[in-house]
């Protein structure tokens, strides 16, 4: 009885896993879609400028413009179509930074782990010092340095984030690195480069790639913060971050400037972290 | 390995730690472009005034005979001067630090509230649907960083129905009779409780964006651990005498399930005091995180050191304390 129940219970939090793996990578796969896309799906220029239809509301309310689906901001720009540009820079940021990011770190901490001795200890030290830094006024600093613009805030998420990598594979290196597994490859005659790439990295991979999509996210929101302090891309350009930073200042005049790119992002921040959860789910051999 | 050697040991590396960090963040400055002193002076100055306010500062020295100057001061406890507000960087820093504590344990003791009661409704019901719900929501909190919370506490608690205020520590009209910057606990001590209202209505929204993340954290751990003690022999024993379910969970379970998280909680607390520097900055809360915001924005490079300083002291202080406690409590690491 007891047991019936248990396997039933497994396979309920699989099926939730999947329904939560199925909804997330949807969400994602539309973004990226409506990102390559953009210029053809938006229904307006996100640049254009009108001050005579500056904040007007939401379609369904009272004194909204036909074809300004999500209201328009105080400059007249419609919300919809600059969310729908916002999605490029967001998505460009996340899977090149969270790419660079993820070979940095996760090749330190691979190094780190399996070849202990100085390597270890100088990638440790470095680890040490960086957990040692506010992130976020990290971030801020690097930006102020290297100038605003996508590659500069592509550096600073690599530079500041490659220890989430190497710290976790540094770990499951050391552990794998002990496995008889890994003694008796080298016992049969495979170097240590060729140990690490051909027995440890493929045992490390699921945890690398369930970091990657973590990491997407929080590339995002990075990405987010940065727009909110004025340090991203050039305004021109429309990002969820600047759309939420205008919308912040003007959210008792007009609170849908604020609440359509917030939801958006939240939504999209939230899809990339249970792709993530779903994934480790995945890979985990208790569960499955 | 005696405690002694333990402590010997952290100290060391955190000393280089905090070395490296000094080496880092001077040099990174330094190559930010835009010249802050150009930036102090009104339009119109001379290459000439430009040239004396940088000896004057001492920004005309290389830069490794500048680093030296800068060592030695901080080794003295000066941190040099602010080249926006012409004060000595260290007073700066220290007049904001405890409105960044403040907010910082207010946001700890809420997160370990909410996380506490949800770990133990979650153990009480466990099983049911209320857990379930439990586990969703801490899926969302754990999903979904503070700074996105504070947004939608904005939207929520200012402007939908607007119960907190959405900036600043204190409402500005207010007279202040404090001697030091630890107003929330200098208003209790005063039994100013109009003044204490008012500073937690202001704290309140940033305090619960940075407590909310780390509040799932805590829930998820202590209900795992607190699931796994419920299974022990002096627990089902603790029930066969008679006692309900929910005094087994508080007055058995809790003591031998807390231990494990409390550690990670000293962890975790670093990542909540790095998260202040956007949450002040969202709720226009005064502390050091906004100043640091607007030192960079200013190009202030001594202020930005300090602040970055102070931050590295209290992360690998913090670090410190914990791995310490850690070694004197767990009985097997200390004897091992």
């Amino acid at each position: 009885m007891a047991e019936a129940r248990a396997i039933d219970g497994r396979s309920m939090v699989r099926r939730k896993a999947g329904l939560r793996l199925w909804l997330s990578a949807g969400w994602l796969g539309l973004l990226c879609v409506v990102a390559l896309f953009a210029p053809w799906i938006a229904p307006k220029d996100p640049l254009a400028q009108d001050l005579f239809l500056g904040r007007l509301p939401p379609f369904w309310m009272e004194g909204a413009e036909p074809g300004y689906w999500l209201g328009t901001d105080s400059l007249g720009r419609d919300v919809l179509s600059r969310i729908i540009h916002g999605a490029r820079v967001a998505l460009a940021v996340a899977l090149i930074a969270g790419t660079i990011t993820c070979l940095v770190g996760a090749t330190l901490g691979l190094l780190a782990g399996f070849l202990r001795g100085w390597v270890d200890l100088v990638i440790s030290r470095l680890i040490d010092i960086w957990m040692a830094f506010p992130p976020v006024l990290f971030s801020i600093l690097l930006i102020a340095v290297l100038g605003p613009g996508l590659v500069s805030i592509i550096i600073a998420i690599v530079v500041i984030d490659w220890t989430r990598f190497a710290r976790v594979v540094r770990a499951e290196a050391m552990a794998q690195g002990a496995m008889d597994y890994v003694a008796s490859a080298r016992v049969a005659g495979r170097g240590r480069l060729g140990t690490m790439m051909r027995e440890i990295l493929p045992n490390v991979l699921p945890t690398i790639v369930v970091l990657l999509t973590l990491e997407m996210g929080i590339a995002v929101i990075v990405e987010a913060i940065l727009s909110f302090v004025n340090l991203s891309i050039s305004t021109d350009d429309p990002t969820w971050g600047g759309m939420i930073s205008e919308g912040r200042t003007s959210v008792h005049q007009a609170w849908w400037v604020l609440v359509f790119p917030l939801v958006t992002l939240f939504l999209t921040v939230l899809a990339f972290s249970q792709l993530g959860e779903g994934l480790k789910d995945r890979f985990d051999p208790v569960l499955r | 390995m005696p405690f002694l050697r333990i402590l010997l040991v952290r100290l060391l590396t955190t000393a280089i730690t905090l070395a490296g960090v000094a080496v880092i963040v001077f040099f990174v400055i330094r190559v930010v472009p835009g010249n802050p002193i150009a930036m102090m002076l009104p339009p119109g100055a001379t290459e000439d005034d430009i040239a004396r306010l940088s000896a004057l500062y001492g920004l005309d020295k290389p830069l490794l005979t500048q680093f030296g100057i800068w060592v030695a001061g901080v080794m003295q406890g000066d941190f040099g001067t602010s080249i926006t507000t012409r004060q000595p960087v260290l007073d700066l820093v220290l007049g904001r630090l405890p409105a960044t504590l403040e907010l910082s344990i207010m946001a700890l003791v809420m997160a370990m509230i909410l996380g506490g009661a949800a770990a133990l409704t979650g153990t009480r019901f466990r099983g049911g649907r209320t857990e379930g719900a439990i586990d969703v929501a801490n899926g969302m909190a754990l999903s979904v960083p503070d700074f996105l919370w504070g947004l939608v506490l904005i939207l929520l608690f200012g402007v939908l129905m607007p119960v907190f205020h959405i900036s600043g520590r204190v409402t500005p009209s207010l007279e202040l009779p404090f001697t030091t910057n630890f107003y929330l606990f200098e208003s209790l001590i005063r039994l100013r409780f109009d003044l204490w209202a008012d500073l937690v209505a202001h704290m309140f929204m940033p305090a619960l964006a940075l407590a909310i993340p780390l509040a799932a954290i805590i829930g998820q751990l202590l209900k795992q651990s607190l699931k796994e003690t419920m299974n022990l022999d002096y627990v089902t024993l603790a029930r066969t005498k008679g006692y309900g379910e929910t005094r087994v969970i508080l007055r058995e379970a809790l003591r031998n399930a807390a231990l494990p998280t409390l550690t990670l909680v000293g962890v975790q607390f670093t990542f909540l005091i790095g998260g202040t520097v956007i949450i002040e900055r969202l709720f226009s809360y005064e502390g050091l995180g906004n100043m640091a915001i607007d030192a960079v924005i200013n190009r202030d490079l001594p202020l930005i050191q300090g602040i970055v300083i102070l931050f590295a002291v209290i992360f690998t202080g913090v670090n410190l304390i914990v791995d310490l406690l850690y070694t004197v409590l767990n009985p097997r690491l200390r004897h091992g």
